[in-house]
C-alpha cells in the first residue's frame, strides 16, 4: 500500500534528533509494547509481515507523531479485534479504568512455559528463509527494473524504487515472500536479491554526489531492464 | 478511524488494559514481559557487535569469514537469533562508506546491536538518509565525509540485516582485542560515526 509508513525519500520532516543517551525502554509500557510482539506472534496474532502490514494501517497522522512502541499495539489491536480475541468496548473500559488508577495492579498469572519461550526465541530467532526448487531468474550482474505500479495491499516494494533501474548485487536465496504472507497467503518462498542503485537514478540531478543505495527485492518485484529500447 | 494523539499517561493506560486480557487469556506474563526486556536491556546489545568487530580487525581469517557469512561468523560467538538470522556485515574503507536503514519500518540486527535507538525508527532518519546521506551524516552525526569516499547506503527491506565493519582507528598496532571493542561504538556499527581513536579507550 502506498502509505505513510514508505518513508525514503520523503521531504520535510525535519533533522534527526540525536540524543545523548538514552535508555533501552524510555517507559515500562515500552517493555509491554515490546513483548507483545512475541508473545502474541505465539499465540497466532501475526507473523512478522502482517505484524507490519497491522502498523501500516495506523491513521498516517498518528503514525507519524506517536512513539515507535504505539505502533505495535496497534498492530496487536487491530489483528487481536480481528481474530476474536479482543473486545474493543471491554477494551476501552479497562484503558479508562487504568487512566483512573494508573497504579492498580495487573492480573497475576504464572506461565514458566512463556518465560522459557522467551529464553530460547531470543538466541533461536525466527528464520524468514523457506526451501525452494525453483531456479533463480536473476544473477548477480543483471540490470533490473522494478515494477511502478501501485499494489493496494502489503508490500516492501518501496515507493522510491518503483520504476527504477539498477544492478543485482547479492543473491540470497528464497525466502516467505511478504506480498504475500502480509496479506494472509502462505510463505510463497521467493528469490531475494540486493539491487544496487545510483543517486542520479532515484533522485536525478540534485541527488548527493557519489551515492548509492542497495535495496532488497523479492523476484516478483523486478523484470530485466529494459535499456535502449530493447530488453538488456 | 480516530486521529487523536494519546499522550503518554493515556498509552500507558491502554497498554495496561491490553495486557491485563492478553494475561487473563494466557497469551502474556508480567514475568515473561521482565525477562525478554532484562535480556534487550542488559544481554543483548552493541556490546557483542564490538567483540565481533574487534576479532574481525584483530583477525584476517575472521574477517575473511565474517564477510563472507556474518550469522555464521558471529555464531563462533554464540551470538545470533532474533532479527539476526541472515545478517550481511558490510565493510568500511578508505573509499567506501556504509550506513544502513529501514525506510519501510524499523529493521535493526538485534544480536549485534540490541534494539534500536529511536531515532533510528523515527522518519526523520528514515526519510533523509537515502535521499540525502552525505547531509544527513554532516548536519545530525556531525560526520563529514569527502566526495571521494563512496557513501552506500544500505536499506534493510528484506528480512536480510546489514551491519557496518567500521574501519579499525589508526595507531591500534598493539591494543588487545578487548581494548579494540572500547573503540567500537553503536554508532560506527550503523554507519552514522566512526571508531573512536584510542586515546579514548581505557588503558589496558
Amino acid at each position: 500500500m502506498n502509505g505513510v509508513h514508505d518513508l525514503g525519500g520523503t521531504d520535510g520532516l525535519g533533522r534527526v534528533e540525536v540524543p545523548g543517551k538514552e535508555p533501552v525502554f524510555r517507559a515500562d509500557w515500552e517493555k509491554a509494547a515490546f513483548a507483545m510482539f512475541s508473545m502474541c506472534s505465539r499465540a497466532g496474532f501475526f507473523g512478522v509481515d502482517e505484524f507490519r502490514y497491522g502498523i501500516e494501517q495506523m491513521h498516517p497522522a498518528v503514525y507519524l507523531l506517536s512513539p515507535y512502541y504505539e505502533h505495535w499495539v496497534h498492530t496487536v489491536e487491530h489483528y487481536g479485534e480481528k481474530n476474536g480475541v479482543l473486545d474493543l468496548d471491554e477494551l476501552d473500559r479497562r484503558t479508562q479504568y487504568f487512566l483512573e488508577h494508573p497504579d492498580a495492579p495487573l492480573p497475576h498469572r504464572d506461565d514458566p512455559d512463556l518465560v522459557a519461550f522467551v529464553e530460547g526465541l531470543v538466541p533461536a530467532g525466527a528464520p524468514a528463509g523457506r526451501e525452494s526448487d525453483r531456479p533463480p531468474r536473476f544473477k548477480v550482474g543483471d540490470k533490473v527494473t522494478v515494477q511502478a505500479d501501485s499494489p493496494l495491499g502489503h508490500t516492501r516494494r518501496a515507493r522510491y524504487i518503483r520504476g527504477h533501474t539498477g544492478e543485482v548485487v547479492l543473491a540470497h536465496g528464497t525466502f516467505i515472500y511478504p506480498d504475500s504472507a502480509g496479506n494472509g497467503g502462505g510463505d510463497a518462498p521467493e528469490h531475494v536479491y540486493t539491487v544496487k542503485f545510483t543517486g542520479q537514478e532515484l533522485w536525478g540531478p540534485e541527488a548527493d554526489p557519489n551515492e548509492v543505495v542497495y535495496f532488497d527485492v523479492w523476484e516478483p518485484y523486478i523484470d530485466p531492464a529494459v535499456t535502449a529500447g530493447a530488453p538488456a | 478511524m480516530s486521529v487523536h494523539v494519546r499522550t503518554q499517561e493515556e498509552i500507558a493506560a491502554r497498554v495496561k488494559a491490553l495486557e491485563s486480557i492478553l494475561i487473563e487469556k494466557g497469551i502474556m506474563t508480567t514475568a515473561a514481559v521482565d525477562r525478554l526486556a532484562e535480556i534487550y536491556e542488559n544481554e543483548v546489545g552493541p556490546q557483542l557487535g564490538a567483540k565481533v568487530v574487534a576479532r574481525a580487525w584483530a583477525d584476517p581469517d575472521f574477517k575473511q569469514r565474517l564477510l563472507a557469512n556474518a550469522s555464521k561468523a558471529c555464531a563462533e560467538f554464540g551470538i545470533g537469533g532474533l532479527q539476526g538470522e541472515d545478517m550481511v556485515v558490510v565493510e568500511n574503507t578508505a573509499d567506501v562508506h556504509n550506513v544502513i536503514v529501514c525506510t519501510l519500518c524499523s529493521c535493526y540486527p538485534w544480536p549485534v546491536l540490541g534494539l534500536p535507538p529511536n531515532w533510528y525508527k523515527e522518519p526523520a532518519y528514515r526519510s533523509r538518509i537515502v535521499r540525502q546521506p552525505r547531509k544527513v551524516l554532516r548536519e545530525d552525526f556531525g560526520y563529514d565525509l569527502p566526495d571521494s569516499i563512496e557513501v552506500r547506503v544500505w536499506d534493510s527491506s528484506s528480512e536480510m540485516r546489514y551491519w557496518v565493519l567500521p574501519m579499525r582507528p589508526e595507531e591500534t598496532d598493539g591494543l588487545s582485542e578487548p581494548d579494540l571493542a572500547a573503540l567500537v561504538t553503536r554508532d560506527s556499527m550503523i554507519g552514522v560515526g566512526p571508531a573512536k581513536p584510542p586515546t579514548s579507550a581505557p588503558a589496558s
